[in-house]
């Protein structure tokens, strides 16, 4: 029962709370969709802090891609051996996430340590570098030490094809029982960050400007046609 | 040709004392907030001096405004890609050491002291922190009318390109000053920084906004603005900025900052531009020709065609009346006595400054006998160097600054003959000549410059409200409506023609 609850009704609530969430927030608190900077209080730290964490976080991001969406079978088919890949993904693992933690450390203690950013610093904005942190820096521990000295895990075989069959609701549950405790850990927290993301400055990752780059450099904008557009 | 119309004011320099009345009314209407204690949309400054932000003219610090690249504009700061690149952390952005850090005082602590020996003090309150401050060490104006001289002058970027040496003794120093607000561009580099499209032009007056819902505090505008005028409201974490105080200009009324302005030195009037040309203005290769170049960008409202057109273009009579009185159009167009501030941003500001005329150096010896010409050696021994004039108002061409300073000489030297006579006939003059006018628009000078009432300096047409569709939902209505319909009464948006 508790294997049901942590791998197939927990994750579709955090997607479901994710989702809704991000909807309520865009209709009735659109106004407060925004990232929340306090560059204009500090600059230094923030500079080291926010720039390793975010291009930290955009790596492990495509790192999680490569291992947990794309399927072992593809690594297979083109020729990339199951050793092949552990080297390059402890290799390609453990860089982007000691920038990640090493960024969120930095923002932290920035955070506690100015005066003019800390008064500005909200619950939210604790409770989310906190929760990144932990998510974070278990999975960098994953990567670094635990696939070194206890084993190679082969999250191919399990997480990543569970992770996957969420998406065609058919959650295969049972891949989950013989995960280490760490990486089960890992999986949880970061759910309960996903859900977290409407109700915290992360929503901020959702607006990232795109199309800005094929956009006309400078908008005119009708007065009654400003009524009725929101972007 | 695509024709819009554009709200501008003109600063008449020589009629500014100083006194900040226009920042206190707009502080008090706009910016008097929490997140927004530190921002002046608009603010004067003392020139000689760092401005505000400090050194907000440097642009090899801030990066604001355009270059030109192989004949083609660019954001000095970076383009889009670039820009992306560095979106989670803006290195140019000015922080609040650059402006100030804003304070209160602790005045109710003058009547809860309890009694002591000694007074009690209200002691100064950052209202960013809430903490007390030891002392405050930079704040608004700080540097005054040149308070802090030998030290605050050099932190000025114009004072630095100047060739020759500065005096700092204050009987021979120099100094003016420099209200500023929004220019409101026609090629504005705030609109092109923001990543979302958050700010905009608005297309029938060409005021510049910025969107607050839209708005995703990426922050570039704040320094992709080379004059500094969009800021980061902390508490809201959105850029606000001047709004040429839109609900006043919509109802024909003039900007708070005008209105109050007690030396009466602002003009607003509307002015036609045909926007198929700003680029190529904007692009011109050297910076001395930009200020011609901004020129030609606009149309004569009495010529037929253009009035012809203006009409397709959806402009009213209303908005074509108002262009062709504009006190805008005379100043800056043609008469050309009001010029661009830092045209080399290549941004086409649209707030125009008449340069100051400043007490001669040397001392006038045969004065009751001068003739008009001996005024033209006078207009090149001013206080303030022609070269400070012109890095500030015409991308270091002094040519331009002489020209209008000739003009505004050889208005004087007119007048004084007109009311108190003993001037040489100003017709034949050789200062009439130089100055390139005639002695007709010397006295509509006069009369625009000096004795013009309210609606000749203000002429505004109201915003153009017929084409609204919901007028008849809005009759009766509550400005606040929108936000908090009254009870009992559905107005879903749909219900009132809200959405197409």
């Amino acid at each position: 029962m508790a294997e049901i609850f942590w791998w197939v009704i927990f994750p579709y609530i955090a997607f479901a709370i994710l989702i809704l969430g991000s909807f309520y927030r865009y209709a009735f608190r659109g106004i407060s969709w925004y990232a929340p900077s306090t560059e204009i209080f500090e600059k230094r730290w923030l500079r080291i802090g926010s720039t390793f964490f975010h291009w930290g976080i955009i790596f492990a991001f495509i790192g999680h891609v490569m291992g947990i969406l794309i399927p072992r079978s593809f690594y297979l088919s083109i020729g990339v051996s199951d050793h092949l890949y552990h080297f390059f993904a402890i290799l390609g693992g453990a860089i982007p996430g000691l920038m990640v933690v090493f960024g969120l450390l930095v923002m932290l203690v920035r955070k506690l340590s100015i005066p003019s950013v800390q008064v500005h610093t909200t619950f939210a904005e604790y409770y989310t570098i906190i929760l990144l942190l932990l998510v974070a820096g278990i999975g960098t521990y994953m990567t670094i030490i635990f696939n070194t000295t206890v084993v190679a895990y082969e999250y191919r075989a399990t997480i990543g094809p569970w992770f996957r069959s969420l998406f065609v609701f058919q959650p295969q549950y049972q891949l989950m029982s013989d995960v280490p405790f760490i990486f089960r850990l890992h999986v949880v927290l970061s759910f309960l960050l996903f859900a977290s993301i409407p109700f915290t400055q992360l929503i901020h990752m959702f607006s990232f400007p795109g199309r800005y780059p094929f956009r006309a450099p400078q908008q005119y904008r009708a007065r009654d046609g400003y009524k009725n557009s929101r972007p | 040709m695509r024709i819009k119309a554009q709200v501008a004011m003109v600063m008449h320099l020589d009629k500014c004392i100083g006194c900040h009345t226009c920042s206190v009314t707009c502080k008090n209407v706009w910016t008097n907030r929490p997140g927004m204690e530190y921002v002046w949309f608009n603010n004067v400054e003392t020139r000689p001096g760092p401005g505000y932000p400090k050194e907000w003219e440097n642009t090899d610090r801030y990066k604001g405004g355009w270059t030109l690249r192989n004949g083609r504009l660019h954001l000095r700061a970076g383009g889009p890609v670039a820009k992306l690149a560095n979106i989670f952390y803006n290195p140019n952005m000015a922080d609040l050491s650059d402006f100030y850090e804003p304070w209160t005082y602790d005045f109710e602590h003058l009547h809860k002291a309890p009694s002591k020996e000694h007074l009690p003090v209200a002691r100064p309150k950052s209202t960013i922190t809430g903490k007390y401050m030891d002392k405050p060490e930079w704040g608004p104006n700080w540097d005054d009318d040149l308070a802090g001289g030998s030290e605050v002058v050099p932190m000025d970027p114009n004072v630095r390109k100047l060739q020759e040496h500065i005096a700092m003794e204050y009987e021979k120093t120099f100094m003016m000053y420099l209200p500023r607000i929004c220019e409101h561009c026609l090629n504005p580099s705030c609109v092109a920084s923001c990543p979302t499209g958050a700010l905009y032009k608005r297309d029938e007056d060409g005021i510049v906004l910025v969107d607050q819902e839209a708005c995703r505090g990426w922050r570039f505008c704040q320094n992709g603005c080379p004059y500094h005028k969009v800021y980061y409201n902390w508490n809201t974490h959105k850029a606000e900025k001047c709004n040429f105080c839109y609900p006043r200009t919509e109802a024909g009324l003039p900007t708070i900052c005008s209105e109050t302005c007690v030396g009466r030195i602002r003009y607003i009037g509307v002015v036609l531009y045909d926007a198929d040309r700003v680029k190529k203005a904007a692009s011109v290769e050297d910076p001395k020709d930009l200020y011609e170049a901004q020129l030609s960008v606009f149309l004569d409202p009495q010529d037929p065609e253009v009035i012809e057109r203006a009409l397709e273009a959806g402009i009213n009579r209303s908005w074509i009346d108002s262009a062709q009185q504009s006190p805008i159009y005379k100043m800056a167009m043609k008469w050309k006595i009001a010029l661009p501030l830092h045209p080399e941003y290549r941004t086409l500001p649209m707030v125009w400054y008449v340069p100051p005329l400043s007490p001669i150096m040397n001392h006038l010896t045969n004065e009751h006998d001068l003739s008009a010409d001996g005024y033209i050696p006078a207009v090149d021994q001013m206080r303030i160097p022609m070269e400070y004039l012109a890095s500030i108002l015409s991308a270091d061409d002094t040519s331009v600054i002489r020209r209008v300073l000739l003009k505004m000489a050889a208005m004087r030297v007119h007048m004084r003959d007109k009311s108190v006579g003993g001037m040489d006939e100003m017709k034949k003059s050789k200062l009439l000549q130089e100055a390139g006018t005639t002695v007709e628009e010397l006295e509509d000078m006069a009369r625009l410059l000096a004795v013009s009432k309210y609606n000749e300096r203000f002429v505004i047409p109201t915003g153009r409200r017929e084409m609204d569709e919901d007028l008849h939902y809005k009759r009766g209505a509550c400005s606040i409506e929108e936000l908090a319909p009254p009870e009992g009464m559905v107005t879903y948006p749909f219900e009132r023609g809200d959405t197409p």
